[in-house]
């Protein structure tokens, strides 16, 4: 069995982000980027997978500038066998990110495609979906527990009310929940040892997929900001001021 | 042209941030149609044929769409979406997990998300946890589109007379398979609806600590709510999750308590009207979005906030 992991460059989640004061986006120069946190369950899924002796090979794949490199070389780190950057600049929206994918899934034909469940910049939450039916692949999003079934897979999924589970053939794209597993961190020799492990890069426009953005981005602004509140002595007068000030109870 | 909302019901009832997402979808264009699919969910179409703001509903029933199965529901909504300029749905667990499939179908960039409909192409939506808002215009002759709830009034139920239609299903895709649903029944207010909230973090330090919170949610009828670590801690289910990638809520009050206030979490609550904050930490970020901070022991201020509230005895229901 193969698996191939997509991973995204994002500004890190902790950094407090800030909107340019031109309108036209946020702040990332000199900012920390990190792998999008869903992603890294994501690959330490695979990992998992393929030490349990089912799977043979991990592809680490991004989308992104040159930087992105970054993310595919930390899953080689922590257990993909060989990586591929997908070469693209600028905005590139969810749907021609799964374009881009199913060219790579065609070329690689891996058994699962496993990623974030969202992507923590733009929040869209689309790419795992849009690819599995660009493929016709059955999807299992938000996974937070897989088990594979002679040859199918069952995957516990985190949905509003509780839980689901669902069972799906394989070939399939699992988009993945950060409570998946608990991802590893690389040790300083197994990061020496990534350094050698292969990155293909491909230019995005070799691949003959339209990248061109369909949703113009006319502004970005910062949300309205709360105004500052108080803090109060003790538990008697939050309730005096929840009751006379704010009318809430 | 028309346009066309994906109702999320349970084949019995609707489910309640359609409502929302109906409001949203009639702001775009008023000629508003609305598909409900299931098994046997005609209780379903009838209800939402009484919704005011509802034009037409076309009622779908076949057994492979009793769990909402997307690899089923997206070639059925495909199906039918020639005559509509946008396909919406709410922006849950359910929309976000079929919207796109529907998208990429037929070749559409989806807008994530909304919170405000500019114009029929143009909408506002947030980004990075909300820590900015984005003006966004589709381009697509076909837009898909879903909402979150929280930013649209739900729409009234009664008093609409639009006409059902039945029509046919698409096939199966057979790739997939429904096996069981876990709901956590509760007699509470959904946390999604609730007009108080009361949520606990790290700081509750167990899951029978949780006891504490659920004293004053049945005190003040509110809905509980937890932060990622304390889901993650195992201190309670997962449908509690208040944050970028759990619920966003948008009660009259939110009260977080034990609750350090990561960006993660502030992007699931910061819109609520009134934020308390019990925290023993003076220092942590919840208190830059609360109104009202009480620094303290949440062991010692919890029961005396319950005391506090058994002195009143005009609770809001």
């Amino acid at each position: 069995m193969k698996i191939l992991v997509a991973v995204k460059r994002v500004i890190d989640y902790n950094v407090q982000v800030r909107v340019k004061e031109d309108g036209t986006g946020v702040v990332t120069d000199n900012v920390k980027m990190s792998t999008n946190p869903p992603d890294d369950n994501a690959v330490e899924e695979a990992v998992k997978i393929k030490e349990s002796g089912k799977a043979k090979e991990i592809v680490a794949v991004t989308v992104g500038e040159e930087k992105a490199q970054e993310t595919v070389r930390k899953a080689l780190a922590v257990g993909a066998d060989r990586g591929i950057h997908i070469k693209v600049d600028g905005i590139i929206e969810p749907l021609a990110v799964s374009k881009i994918l199913q060219k790579i899934v065609e070329k690689e034909k891996p058994d699962l495609v496993f990623m974030g469940k969202q992507a923590i910049d733009d929040d869209c939450n689309q790419t795992g979906q849009m690819l599995s039916a660009l493929l016709n692949w059955p999807q299992a999003t938000f996974a937070s527990k897989i088990e594979f079934k002679e040859n199918k897979l069952e995957i516990v999924r985190e949905v509003d009310e509780g839980l689901e589970t669902i069972e799906v053939n394989v070939p399939a794209v699992v988009t993945c929940d950060l409570r998946l597993n608990e991802p590893r961190y690389a040790s300083l020799p197994n990061i020496m040892k990534a350094k050698k492990k292969p990155i293909e890069q491909i230019n995005a426009s070799d691949l003959g997929v339209d990248t061109k953005q369909r949703i113009e981005q006319i502004k970005v602004e910062e949300p309205p900001k709360r105004k500052a509140g108080i803090k109060v002595a003790n538990v008697a007068e939050l309730v005096q001021k929840l009751k006379n000030e704010a009318k809430v109870i | 042209m028309s346009v066309l909302l994906i109702a999320e019901h349970n084949n019995k009832e609707i489910r309640p941030f359609t409502l929302n997402a109906i409001t949203a979808a009639s702001q775009i264009d008023s000629d508003l149609h609305v598909i409900v699919a299931g098994n046997s969910c005609e209780d379903v179409a009838k209800a939402v044929s009484s919704i005011p703001l509802v034009k037409k509903v076309l009622h779908v029933d076949a057994a492979h769409y009793e769990n909402f199965l997307p690899e089923n529901f997206a070639l059925l909504i495909v199906k039918i979406s020639e005559n509509y300029s946008h396909i919406i749905s709410s922006a849950n667990t359910f929309g976000k997990n079929l919207m796109p499939r529907v998208a990429a179908l037929l070749d559409t960039s989806q807008v994530s998300d909304i919170i405000k409909v500019i114009s029929p192409d143009t909408f506002i939506r947030p980004i990075y946890a909300g820590n900015a808002f984005a003006t966004v215009k589709s381009n697509d002759s076909k837009k898909c589109v879903t909402v979150r709830p929280t930013s649209f009034e739900p729409a009234a139920t009664s008093g609409g007379s639009a006409t059902v239609e039945k029509i046919d299903g698409a096939e199966e895709s057979n790739i997939s398979k429904f096996i069981k649903r876990e709901e956590v029944k509760s007699d509470r207010p959904e946390l999604g609806t609730a007009r108080i909230v009361i949520s606990g973090g790290r700081g509750m330090q167990s899951g029978d600590n949780f006891k504490l919170i659920t004293a004053i949610a049945d005190k003040l009828n509110a809905a509980i709510g937890a932060s990622r670590a304390a889901v993650d801690a195992g201190y309670i289910t997962n449908d509690h999750q208040v944050g970028q990638t759990g619920k966003v809520v948008v009660p009259d009050l939110y009260i977080a308590v034990g609750i350090s206030g990561a960006i993660q979490h502030l992007a699931g609550m910061k819109e609520s009207k009134v934020i308390v904050a019990i925290n023993k930490d003076g220092e942590a970020p919840i208190f830059s979005v609360a109104d009202y901070g009480l620094e303290a022991d949440l062991f010692e201020a919890l029961p005396q906030f319950l005391e506090e509230l058994n002195k009143l005895n005009t609770i809001q229901k």
